[in-house]
């Protein structure tokens, strides 16, 4: 089957799109029967399931773009590191509920906007799969921000921490917004937005929040990227290892 | 931790309504330190299959229950009361099923 360029760089986006969720879930369901506690384990647990559940709809439509007959299970569990697409910022370990946290509302500030914009895509299926996500997008957003303004105004443990986890991940933050040649020929094609404008939005929530939480950017942070292009961290290959050696062990298991 | 009791967050009851139109059940408990994140981990907790259009939580403590000790005075006076049932009017045949 021969693909269209517009084709393949739909097909990109879906991965990038779906490699985020994927690999964020996998993280956050290392948490499951360890948080803290009772009520945040079954929270995080939700936004793990939440995100699985865009995964199967974007790495789905990636897998019909690609048109060469695999699946969204074939592409989870049978690819390799540099065919990920997933930003850096999702595939760094859990480190402490800090860290865990800090991450997950980096993203989330990002998601939101993202999944808003993407509502009005020139792509029919990418609007419909944007519009399935953008409510437990919003969810994830209002409870990662009241969590990180909690903690960092809080008490001066819980503070340290929250300044720590920040100080490790912004860097990290900015691949999302900093767009590549693929993003800007998706926004020109209307697929996906500009990123500058996710970038404004990402920035005046972030800004706010961490104000509200006494948490101060580290100044002058290099961007670390690479992610969306296949260029992963060391530990990404031990992510993948715990997640794919079912599949690649037995192949084709089911339940 | 050293003191749980110290540091536990206080307990909340929740109650959830289910459809418009039915009144809020009791549903569970769950730990919260304030009432907004109480809201959000009952939404957590209890709502996760769709349980729910409406959620109240109440701090377990400000509930004012009835002493079991006194189940009896309280209770048992209403046993022998059959006439506040209203089972002793003729219903008639053309009203049917009631």
């Amino acid at each position: 089957m021969t693909t269209s360029p517009s084709q393949n760089l739909r097909f990109e986006f879906a991965l990038r799109m779906g490699d985020n969720a994927l690999i964020l879930a996998q993280r956050l369901g290392a948490w499951c029967g360890h948080a803290p506690i009772l009520e945040e384990d079954i929270a995080m647990a939700n936004v793990a399931l939440d995100l699985l559940g865009q995964t199967k709809l974007w790495l789905a439509y990636a897998a019909e773009l690609e048109g060469e007959g695999r699946t969204a299970d074939d592409l989870a569990f049978l690819r390799d590191g540099r065919a990920f697409r997933n930003a850096l910022l999702v595939e760094q370990a859990n480190g402490d509920y800090a860290d865990t946290l800090m991450r997950q509302f980096l993203f989330d500030a990002w998601h939101l906007p993202m999944l808003e914009a993407l509502q009005s895509s020139s792509d029919p299926r990418v609007a419909e799969i944007a519009q399935k996500s953008v409510k437990e997008a919003a969810y994830h957003l209002d409870r990662s921000t009241d969590l990180v303004i909690r903690l960092g105004d809080g008490s001066e443990e819980s503070r340290a921490k929250m300044q720590r986890a920040l100080d490790d991940l912004w860097a990290f933050a900015g691949e999302l917004t900093t767009p590549d040649a693929t993003d800007k020929a998706l926004a020109e094609a209307g697929v996906a937005p500009d990123l500058a404008d996710i970038a404004r939005r990402w920035s005046a929530h972030a800004e706010q929040a961490l104000a509200d939480a006494t948490l101060t950017p580290p100044k002058d942070a290099a961007v670390r990227k690479g992610g969306k292009a296949g260029l992963h961290s060391e530990g990404f290959g031990f992510l993948l290892a715990e997640m794919q050696h079912l599949q690649r062990a037995h192949p084709g298991a089911a339940w | 931790m050293t003191n749980s009791s110290s540091t536990e967050w206080p307990l909340w009851e929740v109650f959830i309504r289910g459809q418009h139109g039915l009144a809020h059940r009791h549903v569970g408990s769950l730990h919260a330190p304030d009432a907004e994140m109480a809201v959000n981990n009952a939404r957590d907790v209890y709502t996760r299959r769709n349980e729910g259009v409406s959620i109240w939580v109440v701090k377990a403590l400000d509930i004012v229950a009835s002493a079991p000790g006194e189940k009896g005075p309280l209770f048992e006076p209403a046993n022998s009361k059959v006439y506040r049932h209203p089972t002793f009017f003729d219903i008639p045949d053309e009203i049917g099923h009631m």
